[in-house]
């Protein structure tokens, strides 16, 4: 039939920037609808800046941000925020680092206090070097070691696909690396990356901006002001040839195959990157969609199936280079060049006779859902915004993806389509070692 | 601050004060409304127009349903229906931007999804067709038994998994808690028939709760449910629960599983219902235990020992009993010593007070945590539906509020006394038993036995 489209709804989350003089760029977001905050800092470093001999420095960097800083101890942190009502994280992503905190309104001061402490300056020490470097190998152990399908495919599909090092290897870090980390790293590298004109804040949720604007002000006004560093290039060539990797994962009781295409530059070409997100989502968002319907039901020569661009899954805060990945895990015996194969011919038929009646309104009104659900956590919008802002300039974004996913034409879903040729893919499969 | 103070403070540095909160905010109830329809059916509705969205959430008691059978119904559920492919189904729900999920565990059988807001009336049509003439196709119902047996054969792959699963059957013996997960073979024996037995005898409204949540009128929102569902009838068995046993503490349970580079740490302590008078208090002393970051037991093991990355312990609330967990990944060389630093931390707390300024951090922690878990859609269409399941509205939070704000440091330590010393612990931990048997005997009593699905 038909489907009826669904008008594709917008948020209108009013968006406030300025810079501060020391060059931190700040975005404030007020929504008055419930009495909490998100507060964020983005640093614009992540694992593709991190030195060679220092794999999974950035990670463990991030550890060593919560472990004190100029006015606060060791652990004060952690009792400020929950002490005060609140949630806190941060996390190490390919182009950026990020530390949030959740709260009831009553504690903006108090946030904005203890991320201004940090970026001054966080307490650098071979005791909380050693005891964060343990604490990251029981991640890492927890994660990854003792996990079937640990690190797939985000830690072992990029080595395939990319050639240098910043976008190829494992950035939560060889056990040797990170042992070898000093105290001395970290001063370099928070001198280098953790600099003012390098970060971003956002605050949203229950504010009132002039008074937050005086309150950041007051607080991170005379954070010492230096630069961003230089960015450096991190492009590399597009495949001209397929390539294909697989290896034994001793704890995986079943065979896994990812397979990743190179997408258009998802800050400098937008209008072009866009479809690519729409065409992961037609691909595989539901029992509907192309890849499930035919994988899953239909040949079932897959149980699960996964399709998203950015190796973490997040595809409004990656730049260039950076991809489209589809991954399936496959029944006792599974063919693995069976299900490559049919995801082509698949994917011919999407690139020749386009979307089907309905097919792509469907898709768009199902990620407009995914998108604002994502959006009415205070902390989305505070995070995502700093991420748009940092890499765009443009947070205000936020309020026009849905719009802007649900203009994406059957032409350009097709003609993205297209490129995705096997000749251009990567693909790691999984070998079962623990097969019964 | 004054200029002149900034400017100094770029030579020396002077101590900064950490700013005090602001003024707290009193917790504020969102309103709800309430219809009971002629079917039996509980709806309720909660308005936060936040984003233009719905939240659904159907909680269908399922308590004594077979396993296998229970947890295939739930994965074949919204695999067609007698004018609907498993396709169609999907499809429609994703023109109005929604999607449905279900899913069971031994107190109850639940549907959730969300949509835009222009697509509850479709979304409401589309479960309604499920819940009355869901067919389990034999095509689709084998399809699923195979990727649920797939799927249990990897969660058996897990040591989290393994871990829960020999904990379960530790602490609850022959009650229907004892065993969550199915065996693979079990799975395989379920036909189609018996799945359309199954959702004749349980799905129904008698003593199902519906909630929704999000930017639409309750009153609203409650007439488009009566709409779609009053159709909706038919009664059956609702397989009332016994009682959980309490826990009975023994030797350690150590689960053999050769070669672990880490071992699960899981400790089981008693713990009360959500009404009961000792429940805040007893909420207060497991945050200051091991419930968040800031506590004893992760400052311990995790910020001074570096034994684990994320230690965490936590009241857990079924229909037929309570039960608190503290569980933590520890590496195999360090499990003896982890063991010991939490039977320390529990036996602490257990005999000696909390300091005040730590019990006013647990409680400040618990009740903004209440604010933020009630300040998304989703979070509270997911608190309400709990909620609802052991029989409590959302106005139950005030009193829960009032009742952290009252407990003193007295209320704390005695309930700390009776739910959290390690005399009445249940602790199992699955690791290499070869590496680390001998430190877990030299704390007391062990049994051994192998790990098993």
């Amino acid at each position: 039939m038909a489907a009826r489209r669904s008008r594709i709804p917008a948020t209108k989350y009013p968006v406030e920037r300025f810079t501060l003089d020391n060059g931190l760029r700040v975005v404030l977001t007020p929504d008055r609808s419930a009495p909490v905050i998100g507060v964020a800092v983005v640093y614009d470093v992540g694992i593709r800046s991190e030195p060679e001999g220092r794999t999974g420095f950035a990670h463990l960097f991030e550890h060593l941000m919560f472990q004190g800083s100029e006015n606060l101890e060791k652990l004060a942190h952690f009792r400020h925020v929950q002490g005060a009502g609140g949630t806190f994280n941060g996390s190490t992503h390919h182009d950026y680092t990020d530390y949030f905190e959740t709260l009831p309104s009553n504690a903006l001061e108090r946030a904005l206090f203890l991320e201004a402490d940090r970026m001054r300056g966080p307490r650098l020490t071979e005791e909380n070097l050693r005891n964060q470097v343990d604490v990251v190998k029981e991640e890492i152990r927890v994660n990854v070691l003792s996990r079937p399908y640990g690190g797939f495919p985000w830690l072992t599909l990029p080595p395939v696909m990319f050639d240098t090092f910043p976008n190829a290897h494992d950035g939560y870090g060889s056990f040797d690396d990170l042992e070898s980390a000093t105290v001395a790293d970290a001063a370099d590298f928070f001198r280098r990356y953790y600099a003012s004109g390098n970060a971003v804040l956002a605050v949203s949720g229950d504010i009132d901006v002039a008074e937050a604007t005086e309150l950041v002000e007051r607080h991170f006004g005379d954070v010492p002001a230096r630069p961003a560093p230089d960015r450096p290039d991190f492009a590399e060539p597009d495949l001209t040839a397929e390539r294909r990797e697989r290896y034994t994962d001793a704890l995986a009781p079943l065979p896994a195959v990812a397979a990743a295409w190179r997408v258009p530059d998802p800050v400098t070409d937008f209008a072009n990157y866009l479809p690519y997100v729409v065409l992961a989502e037609v691909l595989t968002d539901g029992d509907a969609s192309r890849l499930v319907e035919r994988l899953v039901q239909r040949d079932r020569t897959v149980t699960s199936l996964g399709g998203y661009v950015g190796f973490m899954g997040d595809p409004f805060d990656v730049r260039d280079p950076t991809a489209l990945l589809l991954q399936a895990h496959l029944p006792p015996g599974g063919d693995v060049d069976r299900v490559l194969r049919t995801v082509d011919e698949e994917l011919d038929r999407l690139a020749t006779d386009g979307p089907t009646d309905g097919e792509l309104a469907r898709t768009q009104a199902r990620m407009a859902t995914h998108l604002l659900r994502d959006t009415d956590a205070v902390l989305g919008r505070a995070l995502r915004m700093a991420v748009l802002e940092q890499q765009r300039g443009e947070p205000g974004l936020l309020n026009e993806l849905p719009r802007l996913v649900g203009e994406v034409t059957d032409e350009q879903v097709r003609a993205a389509a297209a490129t995705l040729r096997p000749q251009r893919r990567a693909s790691v499969e999984v070998v079962p070692g623990a097969g019964r | 601050m004054s200029e002149t103070e900034r400017g100094e403070m770029t030579v020396t540095v002077q101590p900064r004060p950490v700013p005090p909160l602001g003024p707290n905010r009193r917790l504020k109830v969102p309103k709800q409304a309430e219809r009971r329809l002629g079917n039996g059916l509980t709806v309720i509705a909660v308005r936060r127009p936040a984003v233009p969205l719905v939240e659904l959430r159907l909680w269908m008691p399922t308590g004594r349903t077979h396993l296998a059978r229970g947890t295939m119904l739930a994965q074949t559920m919204l695999s067609g229906t007698e004018s609907m492919t498993s396709v169609r189904i999907a499809a429609e729900l994703q023109a109005v931007g929604g999607g449905l999920s279900a899913g069971i565990d031994p107190d109850r059988l639940m549907l959730s999804g969300a949509s835009l807001v222009t697509g509850l009336d479709r979304m409401l049509e589309i479960m309604a067709d499920v819940l009355t003439g869901a067919t389990y196709p034999n095509g689709e119902v084998a399809t699923e038994r195979d990727r649920l047996v797939d799927r249990i054969q990897v969660a058996q792959s897990q040591p989290a998994h393994l871990a829960r699963t020999a904990m379960l059957r530790r602490i609850y013996g022959t009650h229907p808690y004892a065993a969550q997960t199915p065996e693979p073979e079990q799975v395989r024996a379920v036909r189609p028939a018996a799945l359309r037995k199954l959702h004749a005898e349980r799905v129904h409204p008698g003593d199902a709760v519906l909630v929704l949540v999000g930017d639409v009128q309750p009153e609203r929102a409650l007439d488009a449910a009566e709409k779609a569902l009053s159709g909706w009838t038919g009664a059956g068995r609702t397989g009332e629960l016994p009682p959980a046993p309490p826990l009975e503490p023994g030797p350690l349970l150590l689960v053999d599983r050769p070669g672990s580079v880490q071992s699960s740490l899981r400790v089981a302590l008693p713990a009360v219902p959500r009404t009961h008078p000792d429940h805040a208090a007893l909420q207060l002393a497991n945050l200051i235990f091991g419930g968040y970051f800031s506590s004893r037991w992760v400052e311990n093991i995790r910020e001074d020992k570096g034994y684990t990355y994320g230690p965490h312990s936590l009241v857990e609330h079924s229909v037929a009993g309570s039960v608190l967990i503290a569980a933590a990944e520890v590496a195999t060389e360090v499990t003896g010593p982890a063991l010991l630093e939490t039977t320390y931390e529990l036996g602490r707390l257990a005999t000696v007070p909390p300091k005040p300024e730590e019990l006013e951090q647990a409680r400040q922690y618990a009740l903004g945590t209440l604010q933020l878990g009630m300040s998304t859609q989703a979070g509270l269409a997911s608190l309400t539906s709990a909620y609802a399941g052991s029989g409590l509205r959302l106005d139950f939070l005030a009193e829960y509020a009032a009742r952290l704000a009252k407990a003193g440091v007295d209320d704390v330590a005695e309930v700390a006394r009776r739910y959290l010393a390690p005399a009445g612990a249940v602790t199992v931990v699955l690791g290499d038993a070869e590496r680390i048997a001998p430190a877990l005997s030299a704390l007391g009593p062990v049994r051994t036995e192998p790990a098993r699905p």
